[in-house]
């Protein structure tokens, strides 16, 4: 039956909530607790994610995903380039002055484009995603779960994770990589100017040295780092602002802005962590 | 043969940690019937709905539809059992990111199979039906609390359900408009016929649409049965809700309660000579699907509204004491007159009544006809005298069998006055 009982403890809030007995377990409990809730959240966060996944696939989400791809991608693209711009520029104006010391401006090129596509496109492009789109999804959907309007959901037959959380996910796995190459290329653009229009070193050689140290690797490694981080950051976002009413240190609108708070902070920190563990693959 | 229930609770507990807010419900509702849940605040009413629809679970006891326990039902029983039933939500529960017409439209959209032309017919038909054809294309937030109320009665019914479960629907709304909410309900559940549950406040208002009434006391049902029986109900649940309710709707439009009135007939009578006259007058507004169909729910009530407080005004300056009987009825009692002295106070009433009751509708005169593109309706008085010995009731049938216009109005179709 697809019932949801907002009052029933998971089994890890009820192991959470156990009154330790002797002072080791005393000592210990903090740690085995929160460690227990984490894990049951995970597992939570897990089961929600899968069941967005399956239900991205119905006939019926076509427009809602092309509707979150515009909210997501296409209003999210004006705020990556001008970061993507400014960060190509400072890469630019910072290598200069350390590759100057060596004699090699030359590979300016090489330096600003593998950074950006290795590591800064997709991490800074998933940090300006989620302060823009993902911190508006959790405040909306938690405020759809205060209004009720998740539950009127469930009462007329309508899976509320498939209806709310599937587009969105599904967004996010076609627009974060398009972003994280747009947030690249302007990158690079903003290196040339720094780098060459503002302190000399020649165009060409700087374009060569793109072209020519970028490796498909990279490239496909920076994609399925944005891949992760756009399927992270969506989940995160979206499941902190679903679970709002389930939060028990607040109620309501304080609710809804405290898991928007966490989500952000969740999501940039989870950010920091994948990007380690999949370059740490990658390489 | 025993009527079988098309929902049963038994023996449903509920409990949010430590507090219990369900001890062991018991009751039933049934096929085509109107039953309000009445009690008080915080007493776990919209709780019960929320088991129906299985938002939430009971922590002991069984829910049984048509018989059978809803939590042990297929995937396959379980929808078909949901698809009957829509829930109107206490605080309406519109989705705010679409359109009036987006959301009467979004359970077709997202739960049939219907195309794109059949699902706009059907959500405009249920808009149209609610009054909301100039506002479909509106936002929520752009329409007053009364017209989001209707937004979400329209999106309850456009899946054309069996069981509607009404979570407060009266909540935040003017008099005028809780009777016209409360019309509405009783106007659709009798045009549909389908199977409602409300949780409703509006005491003695609810009792015209109901059928039955459950009381929530003490976390257990105290009371099911009709409202004529409810009247009669003995228990702290009346002192702590029903009177306080009662005398405030006295004290806002004057009129007594059914119970109250009853009170005041016996203890005043009941001083008088046994032989002793007293007279009862019974109005009606006639014709009153005619006002709803051209003119809505709204208007419907300020015209019966209007003659509440105008024969509260009229007959309470000599002595009477008026009711709301029914949805559109009216009892006032003369303690100390005659028939004949009724009479004479009824013609002043009446003159008074054409001139000055419905100060924004047209009067028609004797023999006078309504224009082409208007509609007229009358409103009804009839008196009886008794004794008081004699049961109130028979009088005011008397009362009633007596009725004759006693003032015509025109209005024009579509509304205007």
């Amino acid at each position: 039956m697809a019932a949801e009982n907002s009052s029933e403890q998971t089994p890890s809030d009820a192991i959470a909530s156990e009154k330790p007995g002797n002072p080791f377990t005393w000592l210990f409990h903090p740690f085995g607790a929160r460690a227990m809730r984490i894990n049951g959240n995970l597992g939570a966060l897990a089961i929600f994610f899968f069941r967005a996944v399956i239900q991205i696939f119905h006939p019926k989400q076509f427009s809602a995903i092309v509707q979150q791809i515009y909210f997501i991608g296409a209003r999210s693209a004006q705020i990556v380039m001008l970061v993507g711009f400014f960060t190509g520029m400072v890469l630019g104006l910072q290598l200069y002055h350390v590759l100057v010391k060596f004699g090699s401006v030359g590979v300016l090129g090489t330096a600003v484009g593998l950074s950006l596509i290795r590591e800064m496109g997709p991490v800074l492009t998933a940090i300006m995603i989620t302060a823009r789109a993902g911190s508006a999804m959790t405040a909306e959907i938690g405020i759809q779960r205060i209004s009720e309007q998740i539950d009127a959901l469930s009462t007329m037959r309508i899976d509320p994770v498939g209806f709310l959380i599937s587009p969105r996910i599904a967004a996010a796995i076609i627009s974060f990589p398009i972003l994280t190459t747009l947030f690249d290329l302007i990158g690079i653009l903003g290196g040339w100017v720094s780098g060459c229009l503002l302190l000399g070193v020649n165009s060409g050689a700087y374009f060569y040295r793109v072209v020519s140290a970028t490796q498909m690797e990279d490239i496909t490694g920076g994609l399925v780092k944005s891949l992760v981080f756009g399927i992270l950051v969506v989940t995160i976002c979206c499941f902190q602002g679903f679970f709002t009413h389930m939060r028990t240190d607040s109620y309501g609108a304080r609710s809804v802005s405290l898991s928007t708070t966490s989500a952000v902070v969740i999501s940039c920190v989870m950010i920091l962590i994948s990007d380690y563990v999949v370059t740490s693959f990658i390489l | 043969m025993e009527k079988q229930p098309i929902i049963e609770f038994k023996g449903v507990t509920k409990r949010f940690d430590v507090r219990t807010i369900l001890d062991k419900v018991d009751f039933q509702i049934y096929e085509g019937e109107v039953t309000t849940l009445i009690g008080l605040s915080g007493t776990g009413k919209s709780v019960t709905l929320k088991h129906i629809i299985g938002l939430l679970k009971p922590d002991e006891g069984q829910i049984l539809y048509r018989g059978q326990p809803i939590d042990q039902m297929s995937k396959k029983e379980w929808n078909a059992y949901i698809g009957q039933i829509s829930y109107m939500f206490q605080n309406n529960a519109l989705f705010d990111s679409l359109t009036v017409f987006e959301n009467v439209a979004l359970p077709l959209r997202q739960t049939t199979h219907l195309g794109k032309k059949e699902i706009a017919e059907k959500a405009m038909a249920s808009i149209e039906q609610t009054e909301l054809t100039e506002v479909f294309d509106k936002y929520p937030s752009e329409l007053s609390g009364g017209m989001q109320k209707r937004a979400a009665l329209a999106r309850a019914l456009v899946t054309d359900p069996s069981l509607v479960l009404f979570d407060e629907p009266t909540t935040g709304q003017d008099p005028i408009r809780k009777n016209a909410i409360l019309g509405m309900v009783a106007e659709y559940q009798r045009r549909f016929g389908f199977t409602a549950l409300l949780i409703s406040h509006e005491i003695p208002d609810v009792y015209f649409i109901s059928n039955r009434i459950l009381a929530l006391y003490g976390r257990k049902i105290v009371f099911q049965g009709t409202p004529d029986e409810f009247e009669e109900f003995e228990h702290p649940f009346r002192e702590e809700i029903l009177t306080s309710l009662e005398n405030l709707q006295a004290d806002i439009s004057g009129l007594y309660s059914k119970r109250h009135f009853k009170v005041r007939y016996q203890t005043d009578l009941s001083k008088r000579h046994p032989d002793a006259m007293y007279a009862v007058a019974a109005f009606a507004v006639d014709d009153l699907d005619t006002i709803i169909e051209h003119m809505g729910h709204d208007a419907a009530q300020e015209i019966i509204r209007a003659l509440g407080s105008f024969i509260n005004k009229h007959f309470g300056a000599v002595g009477g004491f008026s009711s709301r009987q029914t949805i559109n009825e009216y009892a006032t009692v003369l303690p100390y007159s005659n028939l004949e002295e009724a009479e004479r106070i009824m013609t002043d009433f009446k003159k008074d009544f054409r001139e000055h009751g419905l100060p924004d509708i047209k009067t028609l005169q004797e023999g006078e006809k309504p224009g082409e593109d208007s509609f007229e309706f009358n409103i009804l008085a009839g008196l009886a005298q008794g004794k008081p010995q004699i049961e109130i009731e028979s009088v005011m049938e008397f009362a009633r069998f007596n009725q004759t216009p006693i003032a015509r109005f025109q209005c024009e179709r579509g509304g205007k006055a």
